[in-house]
């Protein structure tokens, strides 16, 4: 192990490991604060109707209830991204899903909000409800919402970079393919949950399971009309969010109003049936992609089109939609590639971001279709690849800038690992090995909404003892961002991280973090963490030098210690240090901030796809099927995954492990799915997800591309591994069958309709058939950087 | 609403407590005694996240009534630690990152207490089946079979050399 550091790369216990070891570590739902009220939503029982009449009277009789909501009490919209501010707290005129909240109850107990609920009074007028992508493009006589880029159509995108025609003529082989990928829940293992509290004296705080404790801080200003100096929101230790919890949502919102509006605390948690129609979870997308490439196997050009299934609201699906197209182009050298994507609304529950944020859908789609070409080409499905990869510090033709890459390094852990090229099509009929490659952001080059402020920012403070407090609005969801504060900031002062306590994720007590959200907190935050305690060090040995009589630069921090490089024994013990610095330069504290550089591109829609650096991944994975029951076993993943440098190498491989196993979920097991707008499955019981015995033999490989920009080089973890993997056993499953399941989840009973589709002469496949043949707008032409001018040769 | 008074025995301590009859042993736990150390995740006996002890066995606590465990040993993961000393599943599943967002982490740990219990050397495939119905989203599940194989080994180590659990420790 490296000696350059002595916290950074050591495999260290999370800060707040044994806090959720003991049951100390309280979560939303764990407070129960003096006079506190219990409330309960109104969910809508149609997909799609008018609200005619509410009465709330009955309820509002019912003795220890304290109050109830509808739509009229907090009619101002809101919405997580600026273009699409089209949710309300309650439905005021319309729903449009089953389980659109309708209206609110506080009570004095749980059973007793639940019953008033049933004393509520809705005349429905039920409209026709669109369920499907293909729907909502046909039925332009049913409206869902009245804006958007056409009538159901949330968003439509459409990009050209270079002229895609000529790299298409340019093709000495050319391939289209379909795919579909069906959405999924995230699951995670707290249901949603939110604590408000209203004092007299104006101030309100509330207590919230959220990823994005400084967006739910605007929306609450923004529909409460109340100021936001006013309000406090605490994020409390997330129990899952993947990606759940990171839209403002109605129960915080009537939790606050019915604090309000009783002057006590209320507390809303969600049941688990409730966290399935919330949602936000994976867009069910139907894609189409078309590829040229010369004879040897080096692409000359890409065509891609999505079709996303959005659901009722807008949520983060702009960006959603643009991600289904940006980042094909971070693995491959495309040199013109031309994107058509789009987002309906249907009524079903709203989808959002999952774990990859609407690039695990055209991943798997691109991977599979790569092997094809492999397979068209007679070249080796790695091989072509290889011909493929983009080159380290490089631009793509859809100008995102590639800085550090362990790419290759990461294919070739994986294939030699797994023995691919001695074992893949040679392993008796069943078994398979299959592989994929992918890349994904370390944060969103641009905040959610325009302003040109840090994305992050870290306070430090320094007690007398020797203690160190750092404040950061990061909130830890599992993923570890507590323990990277702590471990940058201790490397920085060579102190150890027990010295270093945590004020996190409160918008009164801590500076900014926009959230976790997006892969952005381990280079956001831990670059703001540096530079907040590279000031503090800056003091502590400015005071040092002072009192040793040396230079400061001849200074280093280590072991609790500030000492003369060139006479270790002359040097001061940290606490004497910072004494010192405090008896010459006051209150000991700094602040650090960090925001992306300038990334975006020279034209509009640019804001999606860049971020100050991309992590790599590379998988193989060894299935085992069953051609008689169609069941298929994941029974091996090797996967490799370019961190940067891993802070915390145990972190890391936590990170690796759980993409694994969300990948495996949904490639085999999950989806959400509807019958008349009601969801087929939803409870843990119906919602099969895996379980210790469905887990692989898995193994991790940390590659290391030091990224010249991330602290200390490092760059994301949490959900760039989950994508090669999907993709990975779709291949697998080719290899072990021969059959191609275009359509995820690969459940069994599409492994047999392949294997009879096959029997009886077809190719084998099951799939889409068809993409809707709606007429893109032209699109918009980007020239391509320079260095793209030509498309390779044939 | 009726209600009856149960006498519980949790953690080693007795509790009275007026309980509508119809509550779960997870809401008594959580609401009247203010243990929410148990967590829930499903409400319908699934998940395991609300896994407690009864007289060693992993019962779900939301499937349970109170009535139904009166006079028995209940151990929830506040009564884990040994006074000051934390249990070694605790220590090992701190020291190698298997709890993560550590949601499903007290009902993981307990039903892996109850294994060791009864199993203290278990192999892989034995602690897959003792813990296989405890879901967690987070870690794809590797640190927690290595995080009780350690424990094992650690609890294996301490009563062979008379030790004690204590020898438990940090780090790895």
């Amino acid at each position: 192990m490296s000696n350059e550091f002595s916290v950074i790369g050591k495999p260290l216990p999370k800060v707040d490991g044994m806090g959720k070891c003991t049951g100390q570590t309280k979560f939303a739902d764990d407070f129960n604060l003096p006079r506190m009220l219990h409330a309960r939503l109104l969910r809508s029982v149609h997909a799609h109707a008018r609200i005619r009449r509410i009465d709330t009277s009955r309820a509002e009789r019912l003795p220890g209830v304290y109050a109830v909501l509808t739509g009229k009490d907090l009619p101002v919209k809101f919405g997580i991204l600026p273009v699409s501010q089209d949710e309300e707290t309650l439905a005021v005129d319309k729903v449009r899903f089953v389980g659109d909240p309708v209206a609110a109850v506080a009570a004095i107990d749980e059973e007793t909000a639940e019953r008033a609920l049933e004393f509520i009074d809705i005349d429905y007028e039920p409209l026709p409800a669109i369920m499907s992508i293909k729907e909502a493009l046909a039925r332009d006589d049913v409206r869902i919402h009245d804006y958007g880029d056409g009538p159901n159509i949330h968003k439509m995108v459409s990009l050209e970079f270079g002229d895609v025609a000529e790299g298409f003529a340019d093709a000495a082989h050319v391939r289209e393919d379909m795919f579909f990928f069906e959405g999924s829940n995230h699951l995670p293992m707290e249901q949603h949950s939110a604590v408000a509290s209203y004092e007299h004296d104006g101030k309100l705080t509330v207590w919230s399971s959220t990823q994005t404790p400084h967006y739910v801080h605007r929306a609450l200003e923004q529909v409460l009309g109340h100021p936001a100096s006013q309000i406090r929101v605490i994020a409390t230790p997330v129990g899952g969010g993947f990606g759940g919890k990171t839209d403002p949502f109605s129960h915080e919102i009537a939790a606050a109003r019915l604090s309000m509006i009783t002057g006590r605390p209320v507390k809303i948690t969600c049941t688990r049936e409730e966290v399935f129609y919330i949602h936000r979870g994976r867009h069910p997308v139907l894609m189409w992609v078309k590829t040229g490439l010369a004879r040897d196997g080096r692409i000359t050009a890409m065509h891609f089109k999505t079709f996303l299934d959005g659901g009722a609201y807008g949520s983060y699906g702009v960006a959603t939609t643009y991600y289904t197209g940006a980042l094909q182009t971070t693995t491959y050298k495309i040199p013109r590639y031309k994107f058509e994507g789009l987002r309906v609304f249907t009524n079903k529950p709203p989808c959002g971001p999952k774990r990859g944020h609407g690039t695990p859908q055209p991943r798997y789609a691109l991977e599979c279709h790569l092997d094809k070409i492999a397979a068209d080409l007679g070249i080796d499905p790695v091989e072509l690849r290889r011909r493929n990869l983009v080159e380290p510090f490089s631009m793509t033709v859809n100008h995102l800038r590639i800085t550090s890459c362990g790419l290759r390094e990461c294919v070739d852990k994986v294939v030699d690992a797994s023995g691919y090229h001695a074992r893949r099509g040679r392993l008796p009929r069943g078994r398979g090995l299959g592989f994929a490659v992918s890349a994904y952001l370390c944060g969103a080059g641009l905040p959610i909404y325009w302003n040109d402020m840090p994305q992050s920012e870290v306070q430090i403070k320094v007690d007398r003892g020797g203690g160190v407090t750092v404040y950061s609005m990061a909130i830890d969801i599992g993923q570890g961002s507590d323990s990277v504060l702590v471990f940058t900031v201790a490397e920085v002062l060579g102190i150890e991280p027990a010295d270093i306590k945590l004020v996190t994720a409160d918008t009164d007590l801590t500076p900014i973090d926009l959230g976790s959200y997006s892969s952005r907190v381990t280079f956001m935050a831990g670059n703001a963490a540096i530079e907040a305690a590279t000031k503090i060090r800056d003091m502590v040995f400015e005071a040092t030098a002072e009192k040793l009589s040396i230079p400061a630069a001849r200074l280093v921090a280590r072991g609790r210690r500030v000492y003369d490089r060139e006479n270790v024994a002359r040097g001061l013990t940290w606490t004497d240090a910072i004494r010192a610095a405090e008896a010459r330069v006051g209150t000991l504290a700094a602040t650090g901030s960090y925001k992306a550089p300038k990334l975006s591109g020279p034209y509009k829609g640019s804001g999606v796809g860049p971020s100050p650096a991309y992590s790599y991944s590379a998988s193989v994975v060894e299935v085992n099927c069953d051609p008689e029951t169609g069941a298929v076993v994941v029974e091996k993943v090797w996967i490799a995954h370019d961190v940067g440098r891993a802070i915390n190498p145990l972190l890391v491989e936590g990170q690796v492990e759980g993409s694994v196993y969300m990948a495996l979920g949904e490639v085999l097991l999950e989806e959400q799915t509807f019958r008349r707008g009601v969801h087929k499955f939803p409870s843990m019981l119906e919602y099969k997800s895996p379980t210790t015995l469905e887990t692989p033999e898995m193994h991790t490989f940390i590659v290391e591309s030091i990224d010249p920009e991330g602290p200390f080089g490092a760059k994301e973890a949490g959900q760039g591994p989950l994508l090669p993997v999907i993709p990975a056993v779709a291949n697998a499953v080719a290899d072990a069958l021969g059959v191609r399941i275009d359509e995820i989840p690969i459940t069994p009973e599409k492994v047999l309709a392949a294997l009879t589709d096959r029997r009886k002469g077809g190719p084998g496949r099951v799939g889409p058939r068809d993409v809707p043949t709606i007429q893109f707008k032209d699109p918009i032409r980007v020239a391509p950087p320079p260095g793209w001018e030509r498309v390779p040769v044939p | 609403m009726p209600k009856t008074l149960v006498t519980l025995r949790i953690n080693g301590e007795v509790h009275e407590v007026a309980v509508p009859v119809h509550k779960t042993l997870l809401e008594v736990l959580r609401e009247e005694l203010n243990l929410t150390g148990t967590k829930h995740g499903c409400e319908l006996g699934e998940c395991g996240t609300c896994t407690v002890l009864v007289d060693g066995e992993p019962w779900l606590s939301c499937l349970a009534l109170p009535v139904e465990v009166e006079g028995r040993e209940i151990t929830t993961v506040e009564g884990m630690a040994d006074g000051g000393q934390p249990h070694p599943l605790q220590s090992t599943f701190t020291a190698l990152g298997a709890a993560q967002c550590g949601y499903c982490t007290p009902g993981i740990l307990l039903t892996a207490k109850a294994l060791l219990d009864a199993t203290p050397t278990p192999t892989r495939d034995q602690i897959a089946q003792a813990l296989s119905g405890n879901l967690c989203r987070c870690t794809g599940y590797v640190k927690i079979f290595e995080a009780v194989e350690l424990a094992a080994e650690r609890m294996q180590k301490s009563q062979d050399t008379g030790a004690g659990i204590a020898a438990g420790g940090e780090g790895t």
